[in-house]
C-alpha cells in the first residue's frame, strides 16, 4: 500500500495506509502509554491511556484506535494530554490495591510504570475500595480482582489468539469484572497467556507467584525442552544451594519464532529440573543394587569394559540408543563416538517421524522445507494428520493466527474432528489410516480415491478439492507421522507440481529433528548421508566399520540371544517409552545416562546423572528444520552435561580425543595449504575455521567445537554464525544432503503427548501433574465456539 | 428444552433478520424470559448451543442487562423508577411505600411469588412523573394511595 505522510511532534512520518496512529508513533521511538491495546489483538478503546492531539479533531484522541491519514499532524506530549492521562491514571487507582510490595508484577507492571510516569500524589477519589479475595481458577492461573484495570488483554488473547473463549467480562461499568469460564474455575488450555499479557498483578501464576522479586532473577533465554516446535524461551534463574534454580519460564523476548506465544510446557514445566527425585551422583551396581559411587570409578568401569567388549566381541556387540532431546552437538558427538571409538554402527534412538524417508523426497528439491515463520505467512496450508492444537501447540498456534489475520486459507485433513477444522477453509474427515492413499489421491493416482470417498465427500467433491489445492500457491503442506515412507514421497510429488510449495514433517519431542539430522541412524550418518556410501565421511572417518548396524528392534533381538553384550543408553527410556522387555538388557553391561531413575536406568549396571537441556549450550533443531541456540540456565551440582560424559568415556577407553573433537591448537600441521586434499581432518578443520574467522575452541568439552564440524560437514548447517550466537533462528535446509533412506514404517513409534504430556520428563513435573489431576476431577470439556 | 410454538416461530423468524446467529441474542433472552420467568441454567445452555456461543458469552451478555435475570421473579415485578424526574416528584417515597406494603427491598421477592421490587433507573415516562412499571405495564402520576390501588389491582388478578 501507498505510504501516507504525517508529522508527529514535528516529525515527519511516512507509514503504510491502515497503520494505526499508535503503531506509527512506535516506529519513529515515540511511545504512547498504552494499556489495552496490544498488537495483532482486536481493537478495545477501553483504557484512553493513549490519547494524543490531532489537529483539526475536537477532542483528544485515542492513538489506538486512530488509523493514520495524509497531512495529519499529531502532538503526543504537550500539558493537555499529560493532564488528561493523569486523570486516566488517577481513575484506574480509584479501586486498585496498590500492593506492589506484596504483587508478584511490582518492578515490572505496566500500571506501576504509568503512576511513575503520570501518578498524582493525591486522589479525589474518597470511596471505599471494592475488596475480594484472590481466587484460584486452575492449578497454573490465579485472579487478584481489585489489581484489574479492565483493558480486556486477557480476554481477548485467550479467545482471538488461543481459540479458548474462556476468559469473559460480567456485569458493565465500574461493576465490570473479569470472570472465568466455570463460574469459580477455569477448563482450557492453561497456556498462561492470560498472565504474561496482564499488563498489571491480576492475573499470575501458581508457579510462579510469592516466589521471588523480579530484580533478583538472572534472564536467560534459551529453547523450549519439549515438544518439536522450538519455542524461545526465557528462563529466569536465581542462586540455590545446589547450583541455579530455574524459577520463571516467560517469553519476555519476542523476537523468537514464537512471537507472544509459550504453550504450559515451555511456560511453566520446567520444574522437573528440580525434582527431588533428580539424580546427582554416579551409581554402579555393586552386589546387585545401584550404590553411589563417584565420576572417577564410573568413567574407568565404563572404559575399561566397553574397551573389552569391543576387543573381544567387536563394535557390533555393542548398542547405543541416543536421544530426542539432547543437543545437536551431543547427537553428532554420540554417533561419532559410536562409530569411531566403539567401532559400531549400532546406533538408533525413538524415532517418532520417518525423516530420512523426508530427506530422500526432497534430495534435489531445494529450499522446499517451511520454517515456523513461513507458516503464520503462507498464503495457504494443507495439514494432514496430527493434532497440532494438542502435540504443536505452537505450530497451532501459527496456523490459527495466519488464518485470522492474514486470511490463510486452511485446509485440513485428519481422521479425528481436530480442533484446528474451525479455522479451516476445508476440513475433511478421513478414515484413520487412509492418510497413505489421499496422499497417493493428490500426487495423482486416480484409483486411491475410492478409499477416500464416503458419504459426505463425494469423488466429484474430492477432485474439486485437488484442484483447488493444486491452484494454490506458496502452499504449505505439513503432515504428521501418520504419512512414511513411499506416502512421503507421493506427498512430495504432488508438491512439486505446486509452485514455491514448502513442506514441514512432524516429528515429537524437542530435537528429534536434530537426533535425526545428526544421524543417530544404524544405517545414515549426519545429513542423511548412507553408511555404505559415505562420500566424504568415508575420508574423514577412515577407521569406521563398514556395513550399517542394527535398528533398535534388531538390537534388542541381538540382546535377547547373547549377541549383544554392551548397552549405551544416552537420553532415552526404551523401557519406559517404547516397551521394550527389560530381559534384553539383563545379560549385558548397561550404562544409562539420565536425569532420573528410569525404567531403563534402574536396571543398568552404571547411570550417570546428566543435565537436562536447560543446564547446557549448543543447537536444537526444531521439526521445521530451524537451528536455535539452546543457553545453559539452571545448573545442578553433581550432574554433567552428555557432552562432557561422552568425551570423558572416550577419554577413559584411551581414544585421542582431539580427534573426535576438534579443540584446540597446535594439532595442525601447516593449516593444510601445502597438502591440499592429502591434508588430514585436523588441517581440514583449521582451514575451514580460518576461512569463517572462528578460532579454534580450547575446551574438549565445548560444544561450540563440535557445531564448527557440523557447520562443515552437514549439509543444509551451512547458516549464519553471526544470527545464530545471537539468538536469532536459522532455517536449515534437508535438500543437498545425503540420499536418505527408506525405513520400515513400524520403526516410527508416535509419542503421543498432548499438552499436558511430555514423555518421561512431563512425569517428572509438578505442574504438568497438577492439572492432569485437576482435569481428572471435571466432566470432560465440550468445546466451546468461535467468535 | 422445550419452548412455546409461538417462541420458536418467533425465534426462527428472528434468525432471518441478520447476517450473524448471535444477533439475535439479546431479544432470545428477553422472549425465553417472559416465557420460562427467569434464565435458567438450562435456558442458558439451550440459548448457547443454538446461537454457537459459549455459555460464558451468554452469561457475559445477560449480567450487562438489568433486565435480564438469572433468579426467579414474582409473577409481578415493580419496577419503581428513581431517577431524576422521578425523584423530584416523590419518587423515592414511592419505592419506600413499596418496600413496607410488600416488606421487601430492591431485587426482592414476596414469600407467595406474587410481587419483586426493583429500583430502576429513568423508563422514559418524565412527563407523567413518578412512573412505575409492572412487568410490561406503565403507572404514571403516582401517589402513595394510586400504588396501593394498583398493587390491589395486581393482587386481585392474580386470585382471580
Ligand atoms: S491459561 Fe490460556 S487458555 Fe487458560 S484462560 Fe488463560 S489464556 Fe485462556
Ligand atoms: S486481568 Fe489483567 S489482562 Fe485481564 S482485564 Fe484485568 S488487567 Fe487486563
Ligand atoms: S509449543 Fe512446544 S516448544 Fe513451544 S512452549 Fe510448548 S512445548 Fe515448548
Ligand atoms: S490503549 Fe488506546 S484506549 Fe487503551
Ligand atoms: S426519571 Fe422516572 S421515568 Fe424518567
Amino acid at each position: 500500500m501507498a505510504d501516507v505522510n504525517i508529522t508527529i511532534d514535528g516529525k515527519k512520518v511516512a507509514a503504510p495506509a491502515g497503520t494505526l496512529l499508535i503503531e506509527a508513533c512506535k516506529n519513529v521511538g515515540i511511545e504512547v502509554p498504552s494499556f489495552c491495546y496490544y498488537p495483532n489483538l482486536s481493537l478495545q478503546g477501553a483504557c484512553r491511556m493513549c490519547l494524543v492531539k490531532v489537529e483539526k479533531m475536537p477532542k483528544l484522541q485515542t492513538a489506538c484506535t486512530t488509523v493514520i491519514s495524509e497531512g495529519m499532524i499529531v502532538t503526543t506530549n504537550s500539558d493537555e494530554i499529560h493532564q488528561a492521562r493523569k486523570s486516566m491514571v488517577e481513575l484506574l487507582l480509584g479501586n486498585h490495591p496498590l500492593d506492589c510490595p506484596v504483587c508478584d508484577a511490582g518492578g515490572e507492571c505496566e500500571l506501576q510504570d504509568m503512576a511513575f510516569s503520570y501518578g498524582a500524589a493525591e486522589s479525589k477519589y474518597m470511596e471505599p475500595k471494592n475488596h475480594k479475595e484472590e481466587q484460584q481458577w486452575s492449578p497454573v492461573v490465579y485472579f487478584d480482582r481489585p489489581r484489574c484495570i479492565l483493558c480486556y488483554r486477557c480476554v481477548r488473547v485467550c479467545g482471538e489468539g488461543m481459540d479458548v473463549w474462556a476468559l469473559g467480562v460480567q456485569n458493565r461499568g465500574v461493576s465490570s469484572i473479569i470472570a472465568p469460564n466455570r463460574e469459580d474455575h477455569l477448563q482450557c488450555e492453561e497456556c498462561g497467556m492470560c498472565i504474561d499479557i496482564c499488563p498489571v498483578g491480576a492475573l499470575t501464576s501458581g508457579a510462579y507467584r510469592y516466589k521471588t522479586r523480579p530484580w533478583e532473577m538472572k534472564h536467560v533465554g534459551t529453547t523450549c525442552t519439549h515438544c518439536a516446535d522450538g519455542c524461545k524461551t526465557t528462563l529466569a534463574v536465581r542462586r540455590a544451594d545446589t547450583g541455579m534454580e530455574i524459577v520463571r519460564g516467560d517469553n519476555r523476548d519476542k523476537s523468537g519464532i514464537n512471537g507472544d506465544f509459550l504453550c504450559i510446557k515451555g511456560r511453566y514445566a520446567f520444574d522437573f529440573a528440580h525434582h527431588a527425585e533428580r539424580l546427582a551422583q554416579p551409581l554402579i551396581r555393586k552386589e546387585g543394587r545401584l550404590t553411589p559411587s563417584t565420576w572417577e570409578e564410573a568413567f574407568e568401569l565404563i572404559g575399561r569394559r566397553f574397551t573389552e567388549i569391543r576387543d573381544r566381541d567387536g563394535g557390533q556387540a555393542i548398542g547405543v540408543v541416543g536421544s530426542n532431546r539432547t543437543t545437536n552437538e551431543e547427537s553428532y558427538l554420540l554417533q561419532k563416538f559410536s562409530r569411531l571409538v566403539l567401532q559400531t554402527h549400532n546406533i538408533d534412538h525413538h524415532r517418532t517421524a520417518d525423516f530420512p524417508a523426508f530427506a530422500a523426497a526432497l534430495s534435489g528439491k531445494p529450499d522446499s522445507t517451511a520454517s515456523m515463520r513461513d507458516v503464520f505467512n503462507a498464503p495457504a496450508i494443507l495439514l494432514i494428520g496430527s493434532d497440532p492444537t494438542e502435540q504443536h501447540p505452537l505450530l497451532a498456534w501459527q496456523i490459527r493466527n495466519n488464518v485470522r489475520l492474514h486470511r490463510a486459507r486452511l485446509y485440513v485433513f485428519n481422521s479425528q474432528a481436530i480442533k484446528l477444522r474451525r479455522q479451516a477453509t476445508a476440513f475433511m474427515q478421513i478414515s484413520a489410516g487412509m492418510e497413505g492413499k489421499l496422499a497417493a489421491f493428490l500426487s495423482g493416482e486416480e484409483s486411491s480415491v475410492e478409499a477416500l470417498v464416503s458419504q459426505a465427500i463425494s469423488r466429484d467433491a474430492w477432485i474439486a478439492l485437488r484442484d483447488k489445492l493444486r491452484s494454490e500457491q506458496g502452499l504449505v503442506i505439513i503432515f504428521g507421522s501418520e504419512l512414511r515412507g513411499s506416502d512421503i514421497s507421493s506427498l512430495v510429488k504432488f508438491g512439486s507440481g505446486i509452485k514455491e510449495a514448502k513442506f514441514v514433517c512432524l516429528g515429537d519431542y524437542s530435537n528429534s529433528r536434530g537426533a535425526a539430522d545428526m544421524g543417530l541412524y544404524p544405517d545414515l550418518l549426519p545429513g542423511y548421508h548412507r553408511v555404505t556410501d559415505a562420500g566424504k565421511f568415508h575420508d574423514h572417518w577412515v577407521a569406521m566399520p563398514q556395513a550399517a548396524g542394527l535398528t533398535l528392534p534388531a538390537m534388542v533381538d541381538s540382546a535377547t540371544a547373547g549377541k549383544l553384550k554392551g548397552w549405551y543408553v544416552v537420553g532415552a527410556n526404551p523401557i519406559g517409552r517404547l516397551a521394550i522387555d527389560p530381559f534384553a538388557f539383563s545379560r549385558s553391561f548397561v550404562v544409562a545416562q539420565d536425569m532420573f531413575l528410569t525404567e531403563t536406568a534402574v536396571i543398568a549396571d552404571v547411570v550417570l546423572p546428566a543435565a537436562n537441556a536447560y543446564e547446557k549450550s549448543g543447537t536444537f533443531t526444531n521439526t521445521c528444520g530451524d537451528l536455535q541456540l539452546v543457553k545453559k540456565a539452571g545448573e545442578l551440582t553433581g550432574t554433567k552435561s552428555d557432552f562432557e560424559i561422552i568425551v570423558r568415556i572416550a577419554d577413559a577407553m584411551g581414544y585421542d580425543i582431539g580427534k573426535l573433537v576438534p579443540f584446540g591448537r597446535g594439532i595442525t600441521a601447516d593449516m593444510g595449504q601445502s597438502r591440499g586434499a592429502q591434508s588430514g581432518e585436523a588441517d581440514r578443520h583449521a582451514v575451514w575455521l580460518e576461512a569463517h574467522g572462528l578460532e579454534p575452541k580450547m575446551s574438549p568439552f565445548d560444544p561450540m567445537a563440535i557445531l564448527d564440524e557440523i557447520q562443515r560437514l552437514v549439509l543444509g548447517y551451512e547458516v549464519s554464525r553471526m544470527d545464530l550466537l545471537a539468538g536469532n533462528d536459522q532455517h536449515t535446509t534437508l535438500s543437498g544432503g545425503g540420499g536418505g533412506a527408506l525405513h520400515d514404517p513400524n520403526l516410527i513409534v508416535p509419542a503421543h503427548d498432548d499438552l499436558f504430556s511430555s514423555g518421561t520428563l512431563g512425569r517428572y513435573s509438578r505442574i504438568l501433574n497438577s492439572v492432569i489431576e485437576n482435569r481428572h476431577k471435571q466432566p470432560e470439556e465440550t468445546e466451546v465456539a468461535a467468535d | 428444552m422445550k419452548f412455546s410454538d409461538q417462541f420458536e416461530q418467533r425465534f426462527a423468524e428472528m434468525l432471518t433478520h441478520y447476517p450473524t446467529k448471535r444477533s439475535v441474542l439479546v431479544p432470545t433472552l428477553l422472549f425465553v424470559q417472559d416465557e420460562v420467568g427467569y434464565l435458567s441454567d438450562e435456558v442458558i445452555e439451550e440459548i448457547a448451543q443454538r446461537l454457537d456461543l459459549t455459555e460464558l458469552e451468554v452469561r457475559n451478555v445477560i449480567s450487562y442487562y438489568s433486565m435480564l435475570t438469572t433468579r426467579p421473579r414474582g409473577k409481578y415485578n415493580v419496577q419503581v423508577c428513581t431517577n431524576i424526574a422521578c425523584l423530584l416528584r416523590g419518587g423515592e417515597e414511592l419505592l419506600e411505600h413499596c418496600e413496607t406494603k410488600l416488606g421487601i427491598g430492591h431485587k426482592g421477592t414476596t414469600a407467595d411469588g406474587l410481587f419483586s421490587l426493583e429500583e430502576v433507573e429513568c423508563i422514559g415516562a418524565c412527563s407523567w412523573a413518578p412512573a412505575a412499571q409492572v412487568n410490561y405495564d406503565f403507572h404514571e402520576n403516582l401517589t402513595v394511595h394510586k400504588m396501593d390501588k394498583v398493587l390491589d389491582e395486581y393482587k386481585k388478578r392474580a386470585t382471580q
